[in-house]
């Protein structure tokens, strides 16, 4: 059995862990629910921005190299982590999911480039011996578009020059406070572009495939912002419930614990009056 | 008078909205004058200033960095990656990001993209041009 003050010591321990990890829970909660609104700020960008490639590439007969597919001898893909740990399964499954679709997509390692935007990937990779062409690492809670515009142009400035031949990213996407689903998504090239919500038809200045020029550079970068707000949530919600797990079992082991320490007190005790009463008897 | 509603959207938010009697852009094929009304266009733009003119005859001053004008009847909404409109502009860091790309640029090292130091060159006298009003 543990001595009173062994237990007392654990006891101890645990509450002041238990006290780091519940702050950590609210702090990662006041953050996820800034990063849900950041996402949502972004959501008119995106929409407006969909609309008018929509429109454009339904609209004319206007063709770019980023609409059409060609065969894949080189895969980009972007992989959007955390910077550090404590974040329960978050970055282990976006890991898994990255390398999952490399295996389904690639026959080797060299046909893979990676971005990776936070430290675990970057590291990960480059210890697997991948070719990791950028990392950002530090990357802020609540990122702002200038902070992932580097990562986002290498890539698509890389498929432009027809260095590789498709680009996906893998992260997780925020479904809600509990759940995030972990994916993958062919950002280029764009094929998946929805029909037109507005049938106005456009005039274009100075002509249809000079404004795709401009545009759908600027849409997948903003998508990979996008992949990046979302991720940034779910790491939040990652964290959180992380945290809160830990929290909660530390409160068990504190309750456990205490239970242990009682009957141990109780066992001290009672060995003392046994002491007494065998010493009084045997003045007797 | 006619009026057009004017939105100016950058992947951070919406940084700008409001009514318009005429709004000018530097499309890159050009300066373009917008009244209510346009033909539904699409121009890409270059780095400039959008000038919005506002019902009661005032200039409003907003400094893009590119990206593209989309014109409908009774809307222009402006698309760009980055956008400050001119009283919210901080005028020492624009005149800091000037020098240091003036720096860059005079520099020509190695290893420095020249052209992406001429962008934020050309960004930065665009932010202080917008914030002095001397255009």
């Amino acid at each position: 059995m543990a001595t009173l003050r062994e237990v007392k010591q654990r006891i101890n321990s645990t509450k002041s862990t238990s006290k780091i990890t519940s702050a950590m829970h609210l702090v990662s909660s006041s953050k996820m629910s800034r990063a849900e609104r950041n996402a949502k700020k972004y959501v008119p960008y995106m929409n407006k921005i969909q609309d008018v490639v929509a429109a454009i590439a339904n609209g004319t007969a206007a063709s770019h190299p980023m609409l059409v597919e060609r065969p894949v001898k080189k895969t980009a893909y972007i992989i959007i982590t955390s910077d550090r740990g404590l974040a329960g399964a978050y970055n282990t499954n976006a890991i898994r999911k990255a390398t999952t679709a490399m295996e389904n997509r690639n026959q080797s390692k060299d046909q893979v480039v990676i971005f990776a935007a936070g430290r675990i990937a970057s590291d990960f990779f480059m210890k697997q011996g991948y070719t990791v062409a950028d990392s950002e690492i530090g990357l802020p809670d609540q990122p702002a578009f200038s902070d992932i515009k580097r990562i986002a142009r290498t890539a698509v400035g890389m498929f432009t020059d027809g260095q590789v031949d498709e680009v996906v990213m893998c992260y997780a996407h925020f479904e809600n406070a509990v759940s995030q689903v972990f994916m993958e998504r062919k950002l280029l090239p764009i094929t998946d572009i929805a029909p037109a919500t507005t049938n106005a038809s456009y005039e274009f200045e100075p002509s249809g495939e000079e404004i795709l020029e401009v545009l759908l550079p600027q849409y997948a970068e903003s998508l990979v912002y996008g992949a990046l707000l979302d991720a940034k949530a779910s790491e939040h919600a990652a964290r959180m419930t992380a945290m809160k797990n830990a929290t909660d079992n530390a409160k068990e082991l504190i309750n456990d614990l205490t239970v242990l320490y009682n009957r141990a007190r109780q066992a001290a005790i009672t060995q003392e009056i046994t002491e007494i009463v065998a010493g009084a008897a045997a003045l007797e | 008078m006619k009026t057009t509603v004017v939105n100016i959207v950058t992947p951070d938010g919406p940084v700008y909205d409001s009514e318009a009697s005429m709004v000018s852009v530097r499309a890159t094929s050009g300066e373009m004058g917008i009244l209510p009304g346009h033909i539904p266009t699409v121009a890409p733009l270059a780095i400039g200033v959008v000038r919005v003119k506002t019902p009661d005859n005032k200039t409003e001053l907003v400094a893009v960095s590119g990206g593209f004008v989309e014109i409908r009847a009774e809307q222009v909404t402006i698309l760009t990656p980055s956008a400050e409109v001119a009283d919210s502009i901080d005028l020492a860091r624009a005149k800091e990001a000037l020098k240091r790309a003036e720096q860059r640029v005079q520099a020509k090292q190695e290893g420095i993209d020249v052209k992406r130091a001429e962008l934020s060159l050309n960004r930065a006298i665009n932010r202080i041009n917008v914030k002095e009003g001397n255009l």
